[in-house]
Order: structure tokens, then sequence, then C-alpha cells
């Protein structure tokens, strides 16, 4: 094998400029799917671990109905207590589930005194909501979600412009319940939220307790559950777990509890599978580019040395060997641009990591970059490459072997 | 020894049957100096080709060493020729990435995949035979038309070969080289008791070989013995 490494090599050397341009359009497709891969990878990690770690979480729990009328923030719709207890029950016995906690929601008007707008709110558990959603604190200025105190309010940046109010200013906020009944309160700003594409990217948050205070309610409503896992590769293993929730039926004989994930709940997901589509595209690109210019570099140099092949297979090399010999030459074209390519890849990842790419999202301006290469995107790129080399030297080796000697030495 | 035996050869051209060798009889024995002499198209390829184990028969057996090698496959057909014959081409033929000394090398590492010590020991000796020694780095297109041929027979016998076949060895030699090539090639007949076998125009290997075998038309006109 080591004879026919080496002679499959310098049959390689021998068209030097070819085999050259060969291999670099190979390196080049590889590089460009990897760099690809690792960029859109980054972006899409980015953007999930945005929406799901500051604002959605990874499964949500409402009551039936509630998220086909979200937009009207429904009271009606809460989770009453000995709901609450039976999800609790299940939720605590679930080993994939790191933390969850319980938010209540409602429209209400906010005012600075002078003018007054529409807010939507979200009443919160401070301690629970930060171990929930890890990354909600970082769209806070200057606090922590866990300092979040009764009486305080985190206001959206749109809404904290637009009103004209900063930190620690007093506003009220005015809620009517089911019922019909109006209250209103008066909070203090503690910080204004960074604003995120998607469902809730401009909500403001206040205290739960104040929220029961607000709305007047006797007993502990809650709109809806939100659920961080430990993994969240996860994700469909605890649906399962879950299952048992959606089975529960109410006299009607219809179920209590609709249970989603964030890929249901963020059209964002709807971008990463046009990602993940690009993605396939791209290596499809890749593969034909492998298969074409090594098919035709094969068939070239099958047909320009017709008579050496006669040579050698006169002189007794069998048949086998002399596939053998394509194949690898083949083979070696895909290995070594499979190779460069990925290590120019791995530099290229650095140099965008080192010189800092940023972007915008919706509203979200600078947000950076930091694509990383998988060793697997690496080795499965590196194996397609290599495996359709491969298949592309198949048919200009049989045909080499294939030749009969007496024809091939009578070639010039 | 080799034997043929009511050897024929027809090629299929369109609708016309092409029959290029009809009956042959022929038996040569090893160490024999032979040149099959005849006009274009007498068949003198062919013969070379069918008992040079390159192609087979239509019909008849061709025995060597005892083997009927028109019973073996193309992957046995192969290894038959890598360990007994040796060829000698009329434009040498050698592989152009590999430089002399590789280029003699190439059967015994591919096709008889023999030791290094030995290899080396083969090579360096056909190396001096050939008066090839001092060029062995050197790559064919480095090289004379002569220097290809003796690296060519080197080539060919490298493998301790029975039988030689050369087809038109002389062709593209220069009257002073080609008479060096063929009395290269006899005193290594003399020295191995190789047998070989040319197909030939060329005069000054007709009166160098023992017998001379006519060929007219796909048929053996005269077998003559020469006593050198």
């Amino acid at each position: 094998m080591k004879n026919i490494i080496k002679m499959s090599f310098r049959n390689l050397l021998r068209s030097g400029r070819r085999t050259i341009l060969t291999a670099s359009l190979i390196t080049i497709g590889v590089m460009f799917v990897l760099v690809y891969a690792a960029l859109s990878g980054s972006f899409k990690a980015y953007m999930v671990g945005q929406v799901t770690d500051s604002m959605l979480g990874h499964i949500q729990i409402h009551k039936k109905g509630y998220i086909a009328s979200v937009d009207n923030l429904p009271l009606d719709k809460n989770l009453n207590e000995k709901q609450i207890d039976k999800i609790t029950q299940l939720l605590d016995e679930n080993r994939f589930i790191e933390s969850y906690t319980f938010r209540l929601k409602l429209g209400s008007m906010f005012s600075n005194y002078v003018a007054s707008t529409g807010i939507r709110l979200n009443g919160i558990d401070p301690k629970k909501e930060s171990l929930t959603l890890p990354l909600f604190s970082s769209r806070l200025s200057g606090m922590d979600t866990a300092s979040l105190k009764e009486g305080s309010i985190l206001v959206p940046e749109l809404i904290a412009k637009g009103m004209k109010v900063k930190k620690d200013d007093t506003i009220v906020l005015v809620a009517t319940n089911e019922k019909g009944s109006v209250n209103g309160l008066n909070f203090k700003v503690a910080a204004t939220i960074e604003p995120i594409s998607g469902p809730g990217g401009r909500d403001g948050y206040i205290h739960i307790k104040d929220v029961k205070k607000l709305l007047r309610f006797k007993k502990l409503e809650v709109s809806e559950v939100v659920i961080r896992l430990k993994d969240v590769a996860d994700l469909e293993k605890t649906m399962k777990l879950l299952k048992p929730l959606v089975m529960i039926k109410n006299q009607k004989n219809k179920s209590v509890f609709e249970i989603h994930t964030w890929k249901k709940l963020s059209p964002f997901y709807n971008i990463v599978k046009m990602l993940n589509i690009m993605d396939i595209s791209i290596k499809i690109i890749l593969i034909s580019i492998v298969l074409i210019s090594i098919l035709n570099v094969m068939v070239m140099s099958v047909y320009e040395r017709i008579k050496e092949i006669g040579t050698i297979a006169a002189m007794g090399t069998t048949p086998a060997t002399i596939t053998k010999l394509f194949l690898t030459e083949g083979l070696m074209l895909g290995v070594f641009g499979a190779i460069v390519g990925s290590v120019f890849s791995f530099i290229i990842v650095f140099i965008i990591n080192s010189v800092g790419i940023t972007f915008s999202f919706g509203r979200q301006d600078g947000l950076t970059l930091n694509p990383s290469l998988g060793l697997n995107e690496v080795f499965i790129v590196s194996v397609i490459v290599i495996l359709i080399s491969l298949i592309a030297s198949i048919s200009p080796a049989r045909k080499a072997a294939k030749l009969n000697p007496v024809d091939a030495l009578r070639q010039n | 020894m080799i034997i043929n035996e009511h050897v024929t050869k027809v090629y299929h051209m369109g609708e016309v049957d092409l029959r290029v060798i009809k009956d042959l009889n022929l038996t040569i024995d090893y160490g024999e100096f032979i040149a099959i002499v005849g006009p274009s198209g007498s068949g003198k390829s062919t013969v070379l080709n069918i008992i040079g184990c390159l192609d087979k028969p239509t019909s008849g057996r061709v025995m060597i060493d005892g083997t009927d090698i028109t019973l073996l496959n193309t992957t046995q057909l192969a290894n038959f020729r890598g360990e007994n014959i040796g060829f000698i081409f009329q434009s040498f033929n050698l592989i152009p990435v590999l430089n002399v000394y590789e280029n003699i090398e190439y059967p015994l590492l591919m096709i008889q995949n023999l030791p290094q010590k030995e290899r080396d020991e083969r090579i360096m000796k056909l190396l001096k035979d050939v008066d090839m020694l001092d060029q062995k780095d050197k790559f064919p297109d480095q090289l004379s038309g002569g220097q290809r041929q003796r690296v060519a027979i080197a080539r060919a016998l490298v493998t301790n070969p029975k039988i030689i076949f050369a087809d038109e060895p002389t062709a593209n030699l220069d009257t002073k080289t080609s008479n060096q090539i063929i009395t290269l090639m006899r005193n290594i007949q003399k020295e191995f008791n190789t047998t070989f076998i040319f197909a030939t125009h060329d005069e000054k290997i007709v009166t160098a070989v023992d017998r001379i075998i006519t060929l007219i038309d796909g048929v053996i006109t005269n077998d003559k013995r020469v006593v050198s």
C-alpha cells in the first residue's frame, strides 16, 4: 500500500498545476462550508440563548387556550392554586428540569402623571425568575433580576424613552380585574430593559405580589409556568415526561393545560430552521464541487496515461492494483483538500474571533459573533469530502483497470 | 517450453471476420533467440501478444511451462506475466514519474513484492550489466533513446523472467545504438539462458538471431534455424 500511495502521489505531482487547482477548489469549498457553519452556529446559539435564557425559557405551561389569546393577556385563563399544585408536583420530580418560575401577566395603563400608555406586565417571583432566566439580568440597566423589590417596576426601554421616565422616578400603574374593578398603585422605576426580538420582548416586570394587590386577587393565580432545563438537548424527553399534564381533562372532556416548547413560542425558530436548510444546501454544493472536479481530473489522468496503464498491465500489474492506484490518487486530492480546508477554516475562525465581528438583529445592535468550529462538524465535512472523492474516482479507476493491455499499448 | 497448438485469432470488424492467425503450431525452447519476421499486417504482433499472455487466442492451446494460459482469467494472466514474462517495447514505455532505479524496481515492488535488500541487489547488478549505474537517479526524459531502452531491458529482466518479448525494440534507435542493444540482449541470453522472442523488420536483429520464423497472412511460411 505504501508503494501505491507513493506512485499515486507522484502521478499527482506530474500535473502539478492541475492538482493544485483541483485541491484548492476543494479547499475553498471546505473552508466556505466550515466557516459558514461556525458563523451561523454562533448566530443561532446566541439568538437561541437570548430567547430562551432571557425571556421564554425552554418550556412554558399555560391553561388551555391561553396562547391563542395571549395578545389580550386574558385574566380568565389563569391557573388556580389546585392546578398550580398539580404542575409543581410533576415538575419537582422531573430530573431534566433545572428550575421553573410562575408569571402572572396582565395588560395595564402606565402613567407618568402627565401622559399614559398601555403596557404589558409580568408579575414575577424575582429569585425564581433569575434562576430560570439567567440572561435576563444582562438586559437590565445596572441591576439584578433577583433584587427586584415589591413596589418597583422594570420598564421596557421603549416605554421609558417614550414616557421620559428614568431610574427612581415614580409612576402609576392602573389595571382592571376580570370583575371590572379598577385599581391604581404607585411604583418606583428600578431599571430599564433592553428590547429583544420576539413576543414579550417589550414587556414590563413587577413583583408577583404587587400584581395580586393591583388586581385585588385573594388567592394566587398564575398565567404561565416557565421552565428551564439542565440541557436543552433533553427538550423532547422532558416533553414526554410532562405528557400526563396534557392528559388531564375537565368536565367538558377538554384538556386543562397546554405545554409549548420555545420552538413553538418564538418566531426565531423559523430563522433557525432556515439557517439549517442553508447549511445543508451549502454542503450539497460542496459535494457537487468535489464530485465534479475530482471526476474531471481523474477521467483526464486516465485518458492521458492509457499507454502507461497498458505498460504496467503488460508487466503484470493486476487490475485490482491499477484500480487502487487511481482510487488513491483521487482520495489523496480529497484528503488534501479536507485537511488544508479545515486548517484554513480554523485560522479564519480564529481571526474572526480576534477581530470581533458585530451584527444587528431586529432592534438589537452591536451583537458580537463568537464563531467556534466544532470538531464533529470538521469531522463530518472531512468525511463527506473524502468519501465523495473516493466515489468520484471509482468510475475512472475501473475504466483504467478494465483496459485491455493490447489496445492500451497501441495508443500513442 | 512454449507450445502453440492450432492457434487461431479472429477479429470481428463490423460484419467482417478478420482471420489474423490461421492454425499456428509453434514450439519454442527456453534460451532460444528468435525473430518473428514478416510484412506489416502479417500477424507478428498478434502472435507475440498471444504467446506473451496479453491476448487470448480465438481457438487452440498455448502452453507455457505446462500452464495452459487460455484457461487463466485476467488477474491470473497478469500474475503469470509478472512471474514469467518480460516485455521490451518499441518506444521504451518507461514510467515518466519514476527515475531509472525506480523504473527497474517497479515490477519487484508492485508485482513481485520482494524485500528491499534483494531488490537492491538485483537492480544494482542489472544497472551494471546494462551500463547505466551512473544514470540511476535520472528520469526518463533526461535520457537518450538508447539509454532508455537499456533501462527498459533491465526492467524486463529484473523479475528473472523465462521469456522476454520484444516488439521492434530497435525501431526508434540509430544503427550504432541498435547494435549495442542487440549485443546487450545477446549477452544476457547467454548469461541467464533467457528466451528472447522478437517481432521485427530490423535486418540487424534478423542477422543476430538463431531462428527466424517468417509469417505471411497469419501462416508460418518458413521456420529457419541459423547456425551462428
